[in-house]
């Protein structure tokens, strides 16, 4: 079982806040990485916000700085659309790359990136919510949503985790977008459904907000557990949910 | 820390592999002065050699054949000069891979064995494994008890080198782990040390195996 904290990076900075106390400077992502790895983060993840398309040269800068000081496994996600943006990220330093938008557009992207650089490169990132009354109804009840959740697709978001990981992705990312910002713990009938039906690693994100809610989403099926704000502004640290996980019975670093 | 000039030097084999400045940056902060290239007499002239491996099986093959990486590795191995392989770069070393698309292509063959996908319920294993080190291992030597990270689909599950020699063969010494089946997580055979894990991305522990990897250079 892994535990990942997820930074989201804008223009090189890191936004949504980070509150702790001994760093330097608490905008820096490379900053933060170094933390979370002395504190026994198990990967970690830069979620890429970053809107225009000039900024993304920073991306890749901040991407080699921390890969030159952290030796951990870092996934980079947000705004990657072809096979060469996922080349110039592993080679600035990431170990794996986040997709999400560009491939529900384009699905053929999963197999392109699986078959030049391995499945072992690609987190899916599905952006899954409740269908909301009124919309058209899918076969789970769950649908991939696009905008930070703000716009449904239509497409069952179980059985669009099981066609990505048939055409190459090496792991799910699955953030509810009920539970994200809640704090009232993982989804974890999201995550039953999902793991019920696929075999490649999965990531529970969306909801971390006390210390209780890690086990559950491993007992439900995730294989590591993704959280933001509970890491950023101390309320919980990278041990304690260790040990919380570890007192379930599931094997921790 | 010791002047430049007595740091062993280390060639990482760079043939269009994935993330390979990881690796580099871990041997430096290991001790080692690093060249990340393709050229093969700095690769067979170079106290080290890393062969590093991410992707399918058949694509490290035929890209580490066309750069002659496969020629360097014969004749190091030939002068005792020490190799390390890293993920795919361990499997490569064996004889081939059951990965689909894998069926022509030839690994190195060092060792006799084949990578076979891993029987477990969630593949690729992904993530943090404690191994079984067998006594007298430099590689993990103060370090076998923590965990290394692995990220791969195949594992060779079988170690099936026999010694013709009459036992005048120093017993290559096994590392294994376990997902879904007990797989090889390391080797070390003379001059040719692999491991399936990536030491790079596996934090202290993994820094401590490449010190002592680059450690035991000196005395080779």
């Amino acid at each position: 079982m892994r535990v990942i904290p997820c930074l989201d990076v804008d223009a090189g900075r890191v936004v949504k806040g980070v509150n702790f106390a001994g760093l330097r400077d608490a905008g820096d992502p490379v900053e933060l990485a170094r933390r979370y790895d002395a504190e026994g983060a198990d990967e970690l993840t830069f979620l890429d916000v970053t809107a225009s398309s000039d900024a993304r040269e920073t991306t890749y800068e901040i991407v080699s700085r921390t890969a030159e000081q952290v030796f951990i496994p870092l996934t980079v996600g947000g705004g990657v659309r072809t096979v060469a943006d996922v080349g110039r990220l592993l080679r600035a330093g990431a170990d794996k790359v986040g997709v999400n938008t560009a491939a529900i557009a384009r699905p053929e992207l999963i197999a392109e990136i699986a078959d030049r650089y391995g499945s072992q490169v690609l987190v899916l990132s599905v952006d899954a919510r409740r269908v909301q009354p009124g919309a058209p109804a899918t076969a789970s009840g769950f649908e991939v949503t696009t905008h930070g959740g703000r716009r449904g697709t239509g497409l069952d978001a179980v059985e669009w985790a099981v066609r990505a990981a048939e055409l190459g992705a090496g792991e799910v990312l699955l953030n509810s977008m009920d539970a994200d910002g809640t704090k009232a713990g993982y989804d974890l009938e999201l995550l039953g459904l999902v793991r019920n039906v696929v075999s490649v690693p999965l990531i529970a994100s969306g909801g971390a907000g006390a210390l209780e809610h890690f086990e559950p989403a491993v007992a439900a099926g995730a294989d590591a557990v993704l959280a933001a704000s509970v890491f950023h502004f101390r309320e919980l640290t990278i041990g304690q949910v260790k040990d919380a996980v570890r007192a379930g019975g599931h094997p921790v670093r | 820390m010791s002047s430049t000039a007595s740091k062993p030097d280390v060639v990482v084999l760079d043939y269009g592999s994935g993330n390979v400045r990881s690796a580099v940056r871990a041997l430096e902060r290991a001790g080692a002065d690093v060249e990340l290239t393709a050229d093969l007499r700095r690769a067979m002239d170079a106290d080290g050699l890393v062969v590093p491996g991410v992707g399918a099986f058949a694509a490290v093959a035929r890209a580490l054949r066309e750069v002659h990486g496969d020629r360097a590795v014969e004749r190091r191995l030939a002068g005792g000069r020490p190799v390390l392989g890293i993920c795919v770069g361990l499997q490569v070393m064996f004889e081939a891979s059951t990965e689909p698309g894998a069926g022509d292509a030839e690994g190195l063959g060092e060792w006799p064995g084949t990578a076979e996908r891993l029987p477990a319920p969630v593949v690729p294993h992904m993530g943090w494994s404690t191994v079984e080190a067998p006594a007298g291992s430099v590689l993990f030597e103060g370090i076998a008890d923590e965990r290394f990270y692995f990220v791969h689909s195949y594992g060779v599950q079988r170690w099936e080198m026999v010694d013709t020699t009459g036992g005048r063969m120093t017993p290559p010494l096994v590392t294994w782990a376990e997902h879904g089946a007990p797989f090889v997580a390391a080797v070390e055979n003379g001059p040719l040390s692999a491991t399936q894990f990536h030491p790079e991305k596996s934090g202290d522990a993994g820094a401590e195996l490449l010190r002592n990897w680059v450690r035991s250079l000196r005395s080779a």
